[in-house]
């Protein structure tokens, strides 16, 4: 194992796939998308099997995912959103599993690859864009006129509009990919140093102390920092699919 | 103190840690993490490394597809049943409770109707009886009463008749008296008449 900290992010291949001239091949992170979508996908099925009418503890983590996930976007969209449901739980339960599969030694973060989240938020502007034409025509531009703006400021207030939802999916994607990065990485090289400094000898071994507690208290808050970047990105998907259901209510 | 003594220690060892790592690591590893020639082909950062992202898209879209599919189909739909069953459950539970609260509160008032109704009728027959008694007393004293004002009417005239007897038992006796008050006083005699009238006279 490397003591390099961007070693972890490295893809390899593990089954060479080429077709027609591309390079599909089964890697890594392919291994880990499908870990968990299996974790994931496993613990949702296997904890409600019983369908008991009083839930057993884990069945109880289901269900509150679920409502916590309903809630949200209720909130979010109202209504009308409801409909994307199925779209928000799967992208919330396969981040949040994914990073949290990411905490484990060795194993691979999908999430910090910034290819994956890229593809996840522009899945989520792309259904914002699609259903808001499709449901509202062109009067989706709505969107980026708001209401009561005087005339002469309107092409200012038009633009920033315009700029604003095309970096979305750009905001939307880096913050999950930086957050997931930044934490493997910080934690990878404080950890570095507690095996660095434990080859210099006694003097060593009592330096590392302070970058080993670093390094317990960064692995508690990367645990948080999973859990709070799929619900940021659940979060804001439930906000632009309100923009989608409801054009021009802002 | 001892914090700042541990913190100079630290970072001294620290750079020492540093400068052996990267000696020990020589050519193959470089801590700005750059240059991967042998492990990734390309010298980009791991994550921006273009040469996998068509796989890493292809297998995205293959299991989050899946994932969606597993979601929609099949533990969205159990999940929404489960809570729906229970939402349900809690509901006719409820209904029942208040319908069987509805039948406790139309026992309770039809208890509570037949114990005034047995209230009234006790007072009914207890008002009767006092009533009865009292109209008993009161004829049972009537007739006592008029009883007693019959003897003491009876017992009032047979007074009232010995009394007029005395009476002119007292006019005969005066008489007689003053006959022979006067015979022995005067010697003469007095006409009957004439003491009659006399004791009359004398106010009797």
């Amino acid at each position: 194992m490397s003591n390099d900290p961007t070693h972890q992010f490295l893809v390899n291949k593990i089954v060479p796939i080429e077709i027609g001239g591309i390079d599909f091949s089964f890697t890594n992170a392919s291994l880990f998308m499908v870990a968990t979508v299996g974790a994931a996908a496993g613990f949702l099925y296997l904890t409600t099997s019983q369908r008991g009418l009083v839930p057993t503890r884990l069945q109880s983590v289901s269900e509150m995912s679920y409502e916590f996930i309903a809630s949200m976007l209720r909130e979010g969209a109202g209504n009308g959103g409801m409909k994307f449901f199925p779209m928000v739980f799967s992208l919330f339960m396969f981040i949040l599993t994914a990073n949290l599969l990411g905490m484990f030694p060795y194993f691979f973060t999908i999430t910090s690859q910034i290819i994956v989240t890229f593809a996840l938020a522009l899945f989520v502007i792309g259904t914002v864009l699609f259903y808001g034409f499709y449901k509202h025509g062109f009067g989706f531009l709505k969107l980026f006129v708001p209401h009561g703006v005087p005339g002469v400021l309107l092409p200012l207030v038009v633009s920033i509009e315009i700029i604003s939802f095309l970096s979305r999916p750009i905001s939307l994607s880096v913050r999950l990919f930086a957050n997931m990065l930044a934490g493997h990485i910080t934690l990878k090289v404080f950890a570095g140093f507690v095996t660095s400094l434990s080859a210099l000898g006694a003097l060593g071994i009592g330096g590392a102390i302070l970058p080993l507690i670093m390094t317990v208290a960064i692995t508690g808050l990367e645990f948080l920092v999973c859990f709070l970047q799929a619900y940021v990105f659940a979060v804001l998907t439930c906000m632009y699919l309100n923009d989608a259901v409801h054009p021009g209510s802002h | 103190m001892f914090v700042t003594a541990a913190y100079a220690q630290q970072s001294t060892t620290t750079e020492g840690a540093e400068a052996h790592d990267a000696a020990a690591a020589g050519e193959v590893h470089t801590e700005t993490g750059v240059a991967h020639e042998g492990e990734a082909g390309s010298g980009v950062f791991p994550p921006f490394d273009s040469t996998h992202f068509a796989s890493q898209l292809l297998w995205l879209a293959i299991t989050f597809g899946l994932f969606y599919l597993l979601m929609s189909k099949v533990i969205i739909p159990r999940i929404g049943g489960i809570l729906e069953t229970r939402h349900d459950r809690i509901a006719q539970d409820l209904d029942e409770a208040s319908r069987l609260k509805g039948e406790a509160d139309a026992a309770i008032a039809s208890y509570e109707q037949e114990l005034a109704t047995a209230k009234a009728k006790g007072h009914q027959i207890a008002d009767g009886a006092r009533e009865a008694a009292k109209s008993k007393a009161v004829a049972d004293r009537n007739a006592v009463e008029a009883d007693l004002s019959k003897k003491i009417a009876a017992a009032e005239d047979r007074i009232a008749d010995i009394k007029t007897k005395a009476l002119a038992d007292v006019g005969a006796i005066a008489e007689e008296t003053a006959t022979a008050v006067v015979k022995q006083l005067i010697g003469g005699t007095v006409t009957k008449a004439e003491i009659v009238a006399a004791v009359k006279a004398s106010g009797n």
